[in-house]
C-alpha cells in the first residue's frame, strides 16, 4: 500500500480519517445498492417459500382456480387441523411425538457441539503424533458417500443392541464429521499466541477450550449448531426405530400427509410444520453471533 | 519441539520418542475421545466394512456375499449404456451448480456483510431458508407443474409469450434446466453459512489498520484483508460445495420422478439410488458409489491445490 497517501490522509482531517476507518470508502449510494440487489435476487429465493405458506393456508376451493393466486383473501386452518387429526388417529398421543422430537434435536445438537468442538481444538491447535492423520480421515470421510453404509451402521447397531433404543437416533448423528471440519477449519486463524499465553499463565488445555477460544469462535460454533439441530430435526430413524412411541414428528408428519384428504394443502402444512422449528433456531443462533461480535476481538 | 537437536535417530530413540509425545498431549488424546469413539462406532467401522461391498455380487439376503472381483466396474464401464449417460448428466450438473453456486455463496456472503446487524440475519435466513424447507419440493411441482395450473406455465401463458402448457417435468428437453434451477435454489447451504460464519470472525480492527494503509474500496478489502483471513472457510465451502454438487439427486428424485424422461436427470447418485434400493443390488451400487468417492477425492485434490496456500 503506498505509504504517501496514508500519511496525507492522516494529515488532513482526524475525524474524516476516524469515520474512514470505520468504512473504508463506503458510500451510501453503494449500501442501497447492495440493498437492491440482495432484494431482488431475495424475492426469488423466499417465492416458493412464500407458496408453501400460502398454500397451506388456502381454502380448498381456492386451491383449483385459474389462474392460480399468489395470495389468498380467506385464509383457514383446515388443512392444519387435518394434519393434527390424521396424527391424532395414531396409536401414541401427539405429544409423545413431540416429546421424542425434540429430546433427540437437543441431545444431537448439545452433544454434537460439546463433542465437535473440543476436538477440532485438539485437531486445529495442538501438535501431537496422529494429528495429520485424523484430518485426512475426517475429509475423506465428509466425502465418502455410500448407500451402503446405512446398511452396515444398522449392523453395527444391531451388534450393539441399539435396535429400537432412543440412543439409536441419537447415537449416530452425534459425530458429524462436516461439523468437526468446520471447527477446525474456523479455529485455525485462533493465534498461537494466545494459546501460548493462557499454558504460561497455567491454564490447561480443557480451560484453554473452553474459556478462551470457544468464546471466540460464536460463528462457526452456532453455524454447526444451526446445521446439527436442522439435521436432527430431521431424523427419521425409519429403519431403526418401529415402535410407534419412539418415532420423531417428521415421520409421523410425513406419515399423515401422505393420508391426506385434500392432499395438497395438507403436504404444504406439514412442510409449514417441520419448517418451523428450524427458522426459530436459526434466528436465536445467528442473534447470538450479532452479540458476541460486539465484544471479541483476538489480536495477533 | 527441539527438532534442531536431534540428529539421526535410531528406531528405538524414534518409538521413545514417540511414545513420549503421546504421554505429553495425553490431555489433547482425553478431548478428542469422545468425538473419535463415536465417530469410530457409527462413521468409521460402517466404511471400512462398505468398501468391499463393491467387489461382490451382494443382494442383502445371500450371506455372505460373493466375491466378484472387479467385475462390476467392468459392467459399469463397458456394459451400462445408462451409466455412461449419469456420468454426462452428473459432469453437467457439477459444472453448473457447482462453481456456480460457490461464487454466488460467497459473493452473497460477502454483499450481506456490507449491511447492518438487523438486515445481515434477515437476508442470511432468506438466502438460507431454502435448504432448511425439507418439503418445499411439492412447491416447485407446483410452479412447474405441466398444465396451465403450474404457476410457470399460467405466467408465461397469460404475458403471453407461450400459447400452451409446457410439460416442464417431463418432456427430457426441459427437465435438466428445471433441476439446475432448484438445485442453485437449495445451494446456499452449508458452504454460504461457513462463509458468513468466516467474514463475521474477521477483526474489524484489520479493516481500520487496512484504512490507514490506504485501502480505498471495497474490493481492495476484499483482496487484501478478507479473503486471505478466511481462506480455512472458503476451503469448507469447497468441500460442501463438491459434495453436493457430485452427490445431487434427491432434487431431481424428488421433482422429475424417478427414473425421469429419457434418464434426462439421471445422476451417478441415482444411478447407484436405482441399483441399491430398487434392485437391491448392493455390490453394483457400492461400486459405483466408489467410483463417485474417488472422482471427489480428486476434485477435491485439485481444488485444495488452487486454494493450496490457504490450507496449513
Amino acid at each position: 500500500m503506498s505509504q504517501t497517501s496514508a500519511q496525507a490522509k492522516q494529515k488532513t482531517d482526524p475525524r474524516r480519517l476516524k469515520a474512514s476507518n470505520r468504512r473504508a470508502g463506503r458510500k451510501i449510494g453503494g449500501s442501497i445498492a447492495i440493498f437492491l440487489f440482495l432484494l431482488i435476487l431475495g424475492l426469488f429465493m423466499v417465492l416458493p417459500i412464500w407458496l408453501m405458506i400460502v398454500n397451506s393456508i388456502k381454502p380448498v376451493n381456492e386451491m383449483f382456480i385459474f389462474p392460480p393466486k399468489w395470495y389468498t383473501l380467506n385464509p383457514t386452518l383446515d388443512n392444519f387441523k387435518d394434519t393434527y387429526r390424521v396424527l391424532g388417529q395414531m396409536w401414541v398421543p401427539f405429544s409423545r411425538y413431540v416429546f421424542n422430537s425434540i429430546f433427540v434435536t437437543v441431545a444431537v445438537t448439545v452433544l454434537q457441539c460439546v463433542f465437535a468442538s473440543m476436538a477440532a481444538f485438539c485437531l486445529a491447535k495442538v501438535k501431537f503424533p496422529g494429528n495429520k492423520l485424523i484430518n485426512a480421515i475426517i475429509v475423506l470421510a465428509l466425502l465418502y458417500n455410500s448407500n451402503v453404509i446405512y446398511l452396515m451402521q444398522y449392523m453395527v447397531m444391531a451388534e450393539l443392541n441399539m435396535i429400537n433404543r432412543m440412543s439409536a437416533l441419537i447415537l449416530p448423528s452425534v459425530a458429524s464429521s462436516m461439523g468437526l471440519y468446520l471447527m477446525r477449519q474456523s479455529m485455525t486463524s485462533v493465534p498461537d499466541a494466545m494459546i501460548e499465553a493462557a499454558k504460561v499463565d497455567g491454564a490447561n488445555l480443557f480451560t484453554i477450550c473452553w474459556r478462551i477460544v470457544i468464546p471466540n469462535q460464536k460463528p462457526a460454533l452456532m453455524t454447526m449448531a444451526i446445521f446439527a439441530f436442522q439435521g436432527a430435526w430431521n431424523i427419521t430413524g425409519g429403519s431403526v426405530v418401529y415402535d410407534e412411541s419412539l418415532k420423531t414428528l417428521p415421520t409421523v408428519i410425513q406419515q399423515a400427509a401422505s393420508a391426506g384428504i385434500s392432499r395438497q394443502g395438507v403436504t404444504m402444512a406439514a412442510a409449514v410444520i417441520l419448517f418451523v422449528p428450524p427458522v426459530l433456531f436459526f434466528i436465536l443462533a445467528q442473534s447470538q453471533v450479532m452479540e458476541t461480535m460486539a465484544h471479541s476481538g483476538i489480536k495477533d | 519441539m527441539d527438532k534442531d537437536q536431534i540428529g539421526v535417530r535410531t528406531k528405538q530413540e524414534q518409538r521413545r520418542q514417540l511414545w513420549l509425545q503421546i504421554k505429553q498431549n495425553k490431555e489433547a488424546y482425553l478431548m478428542l475421545a469422545p468425538f473419535m469413539i463415536v465417530f469410530t462406532i457409527f462413521t468409521i467401522i460402517p466404511v471400512i466394512m462398505s468398501l468391499p461391498i463393491g467387489l461382490t455380487d451382494f443382494d442383502m439376503v445371500k450371506y455372505p456375499p460373493t466375491w466378484v472381483g472387479l467385475s462390476n466396474f467392468y459392467n459399469l464401464f463397458l456394459n451400462d449404456s445408462i451409466f455412461i449417460k449419469a456420468i454426462r448428466v452428473t459432469l453437467v450438473f457439477a459444472v453448473f451448480t457447482g462453481p456456480l453456486s460457490y461464487f454466488l455463496s460467497f459473493m452473497l456472503a460477502w454483499l450481506i456483510n456490507e449491511l447492518n446487524q438487523t438486515l445481515k440475519v434477515i437476508f442470511t435466513l432468506i438466502f438460507y431458508a431454502p435448504s432448511m424447507a425439507s418439503g418445499v419440493y411439492a412447491v416447485w411441482q407446483l410452479i412447474f407443474s405441466g398444465d396451465s395450473y403450474g404457476i410457470a406455465n399460467s405466467t408465461l401463458m397469460n404475458l403471453g409469450i407461450t400459447t400452451s402448457a409446457i410439460q416442464w417435468l417431463t418432456d427430457s428437453k426441459y427437465i435438466l434446466t428445471v433441476v439446475i434451477i432448484v438445485q442453485l435454489w437449495v445451494s446456499m447451504g452449508a458452504g454460504f453459512l461457513a462463509m458468513r460464519a468466516g467474514f463475521q470472525n474477521i477483526d474489524k480492527a484489520q479493516y481500520e489498520a487496512g484504512a490507514i494503509e490506504g485501502i480505498k474500496n471495497r474490493w481492495q478489502e476484499l483482496i487484501y484483508i478478507t479473503i486471505p483471513g478466511m481462506g480455512p472457510s472458503l476451503m469448507f465451502a469447497a468441500v460442501m460445495q463438491i459434495v453436493s454438487a457430485f452427490t445431487a439427486d434427491i432434487v431431481a428424485r424428488n421433482l422429475v420422478g424417478f427414473p425421469s424422461t429419457d434418464y434426462a436427470a439421471h445422476t451417478i447418485m441415482t444411478h447407484a439410488f436405482d441399483y441399491g434400493w430398487i434392485r437391491y443390488e448392493m455390490g453394483y451400487a457400492s461400486a459405483i458409489c466408489m467410483i463417485l468417492f474417488i472422482a471427489m477425492y480428486l476434485a477435491n485434490k485439485l481444488i485444495s491445490g488452487l486454494l493450496g496456500k490457504y490450507m496449513d
